[in-house]
């Protein structure tokens, strides 16, 4: 995950937008290098499988029953979902500005703890809705100034982000735990420390129809805004090129800071409605279940869906699924946890070694007419 | 041109139609609904961790020689939606008609709510938190006096211990844990009037490094014997047999990590409770909402005896065992605490309520509360 990764695959993902009359054929070539990926992941899953004496047949059964095949199932797999898209975009929208942050998790963390907090006061004080929408704020302001703080350090002091914003997060989980275990700690809750809780009436129900929470929702119509944000407007031109090339970007005399300030702000808001959801969703206040590796789990989505933020879903969803199958899984084929990880990794290696591919076939190269 | 489009439709429709058939024409998971009864559980960690997780795993292999009855285990869920979502696919997808949650942190919100959802299935989750008047009567409480078996690794302790000093590896001083300690003292002292207990806190339930540290500082001051509570004991055993001192266990036997200074240590005997619900269940029964016990309800046990142990420490611990079944009381008072303070007036059976509040470190224990 170096730089070096990033120069290579950044401006490939602008590129079908480039090269206009025959865009098919590169388009086609970002659809079916992956899926060949994804199969030679699965083919190679399948020996290891074969290996321990397990039948690859009953797996892809149960990963299609638990993750997929059933009403409940399909819901358990959006709602797993949910964080890792609004996770993968805090990693995917500072990657097109050539920046690679890994501090989703401790954007997360704060954003929900920031949500808890400012609901406090505001519990049966104000109605619902203008709580929860000071809730999300709260969570987006703290997520995007958290790493909003990386992005600054990166431009004005050159400190290497990567680094910064993992270090960062470390740092945040522990800001949360001083808090939840300290100052603004739930006394009547002895055994696990948390801040007051919101209480039922005050939390994100869900979609109408489903038992999916509405992150789900914000998520999607977020990665659609953000991919025209980032592909249709100046800004997002402004943000590629100065990805792109730093020093023509500075030559060109763009707000290379701001840009990159804006950027990494943007993915820590993201991150922090994430947390926000987790509180207000699905625990009803903060404690370290918060830190449950949601914005590690969302590094590897972005890389796969290599940064774009309309294929977030699509892969975040994958992801989802694979996890709300494990435990069936395991159950059913007695197989330990670890399993579905030996699949998330074989598929994430597969997938990055695929990049090499790229160009290399002269099926997928543009032609004249 | 139109029909090539339809018959291509067709095809693809036909393949379509043939794969789901071949999905859903094996059905492995139909044999779900052929048991009379699915148990489900959920561990927060590993079921080989040497520990907490291990206790409760060991347990379920017992309860799936019960006929009739079948398990479905999923380990290593997080204390998130993740659980509720784990337990619910258990019920839609297994069949569940029991869900044993074994994390503290799962109870509120998540088995509470599912509860809720799901008044048929019955919940039961492994700490003293259900609520009479607020929470869902489908839902309750199972967890055991694992004092008691630490009082009998005290017993057994006193008799093997050169130094006369216990060093303890403790979590966090609440209730449970100072129980704990205040056991192995009250065991050392009843057979050995010169035992002292050196106690470490440690902050939390997994601190695998600061563990360690804890267990060579005890060594070092002087402590021939070691014991925990922490949530997975390995590295504490480990590191006291390292340095040549003896240990005894906590929540699962810890026996293999220690063949040479291992005396015995304090387990849980989940089964006991997870085969009372199968047979309740079975034969028709409300489950209880509250289960609780020691040994006189066979809910503890203490590790087959090491190589540690002496021969006149073995004796004693059978000794206090049948004592414990019989519901010999483990606190005699009058007791003080180590600063000097009566804080056990007099006599109190091993279920009193009145020691789950404790707060305090006998006299006997070197260490402080805070």
């Amino acid at each position: 995950m170096s730089d070096v990764n990033l120069a290579q695959s950044a401006p490939r993902v602008i590129a079908p937008v480039a090269i206009g009359s025959s865009r098919w054929r590169s388009d086609a070539e970002y659809i079916v290098i992956p899926t060949l990926a994804i199969a030679a992941a699965l083919l190679l899953f399948a020996v290891f499988l074969l290996g321990v004496g397990k039948s690859p047949v009953e797996f892809v059964q149960l990963v299609w029953r638990g993750g997929f095949g059933t009403a409940f199932s399909l819901q358990n797999t959006l709602q797993r979902s949910s964080p890792l898209i609004l996770t993968a975009l805090a990693v995917a929208i500072p990657a097109r500005i050539g920046l690679i942050m890994i501090g989703g998790e401790g954007a997360l963390v704060l954003g929900g703890f920031a949500a808890a907090t400012v609901a406090i006061p505001l519990v049966g004080v104000a109605p619902p809705m203008p709580t929860l929408v000071a809730m999300a704020l709260a969570g987006m302001l703290t997520g995007g100034f958290w790493m909003g703080i990386c992005g600054f350090l990166r431009y004005a002091r050159g400190v290497n982000e990567t680094i910064s914003s993992l270090l960062l997060t470390y740092i945040g989980v522990a800001i949360m735990n001083f808090f939840v275990e300290g100052p603004l700690r739930d006394l009547s809750n002895p055994n696990k420390p948390s801040t007051m809780p919101i209480g039922s009436d005050y939390m994100v129900g869900p979609i109408p129809g489903t038992s999916v929470h509405w992150g789900f929702l914000f998520g999607i119509v977020l990665c659609v805004a953000l991919y025209l944000l980032m592909s249709r407007t100046t800004f997002g031109f402004a943000a590629r090129v100065t990805g792109g090339n730093f020093r023509a970007a500075l030559a060109q005399g763009l707000p290379v800071g701001r840009l990159i300030v804006a950027c990494s702000a943007i993915a820590g808001a993201c991150a922090g409605l994430a947390g926000f959801f987790e509180v207000a969703a699905i625990q009803g206040r903060a404690n370290a279940s918060l830190a449950a590796g949601y914005g590690f789990t969302g590094i590897l989505v972005a890389f796969l869906a290599r940064h774009n933020p309309l294929v977030i879903p699509p892969v975040a969803i994958m992801f989802g699924g694979i996890v709300a199958a494990g435990g069936l899984v395991q159950r059913r084929m007695g197989l330990p946890d670890a399993t579905v990880q030996v699949l998330e990794g074989l598929i994430f290696v597969v997938l990055l070694t695929s990049e090499t591919l790229y160009g290399r076939f002269s099926i997928f190269k543009p032609r004249a007419r | 041109m139109t029909s090539t489009i339809i018959s291509r439709r067709a095809l693809l429709q036909t393949a379509a139609l043939g794969a789901t058939g071949a999905v859903f024409g094996l059905r492995p998971w139909t044999s779900a609904r052929a048991a009379d009864l699915t148990v489900g559980i959920v561990y927060v960690g590993a079921r080989d961790d040497f520990g907490w997780n291990q206790a409760h795993a060991v347990a379920i292999k017992a309860l799936k020689e019960v006929p009739g009855v079948k398990v479905v285990e999923e380990e290593n869920v997080p204390e998130t939606d993740a659980v509720s979502k784990s337990m619910e696919s258990m019920i839609n997808l297994d069949g569940a008609g029991l869900i044993l949650a074994t994390s503290f942190g799962y109870y509120s919100p998540f088995v509470v709510d599912l509860a809720k959802k799901y008044p048929a299935v019955q919940f039961r989750h492994a700490a003293p938190l259900w609520n009479k008047d607020k929470d869902p009567k489908n839902a309750g409480s199972y967890f055991g006096y694992l004092n008691q078996a630490h009082y009998v690794d005290g017993v057994a302790a006193g008799l093997s211990t050169k130094s006369n000093k216990i060093g303890f590896v403790a979590a966090k001083p609440i209730a449970s844990v100072l129980s704990n300690i205040n056991s192995v003292l009250l065991g050392a002292r009843s057979v050995n009037p010169k035992a002292m207990v050196q106690v470490i806190f440690t902050g939390d339930w997994s601190m695998p490094v600061r563990e360690a540290e804890a267990a060579n500082a005890l060594v070092d001051a002087g402590c021939d014997v070691i014991t925990c509570h922490v949530d997975g004991p390995k590295v504490v055993i480990e590191t006291a047999e390292k340095r040549g001192a003896k240990t005894c266990g906590h929540n699962a036997s810890q026996a293999p990590l220690a063949p040479k200074g291992f005396i015995t240590g304090g387990e849980y005997k989940w089964e006991t409770i997870y085969k009372g619900y199968a047979a309740d269940l079975a034969a028709g029964k409300t489950l209880a909402n509250f289960t609780a016990g020691g040994y006189e309800a066979d809910f503890v046990r203490n590790s087959t005896f090491g190589a540690g142990c002496s021969e006149e420490g073995k004796k004693a611990a059978l000794a206090a065992i049948d004592g414990l079944r019989a519901k010999k009381p483990i606190y005699v008072g009058p007791l003080k605490d180590n600063k000097g303070k009566v804080v056990i007036d007099k006599s109190y059976g091993n279920l009193d309520p009145f020691l789950d509040k404790m707060d305090y470190l006998l006299e006997g224990v070197i260490g402080s509360t805070t």
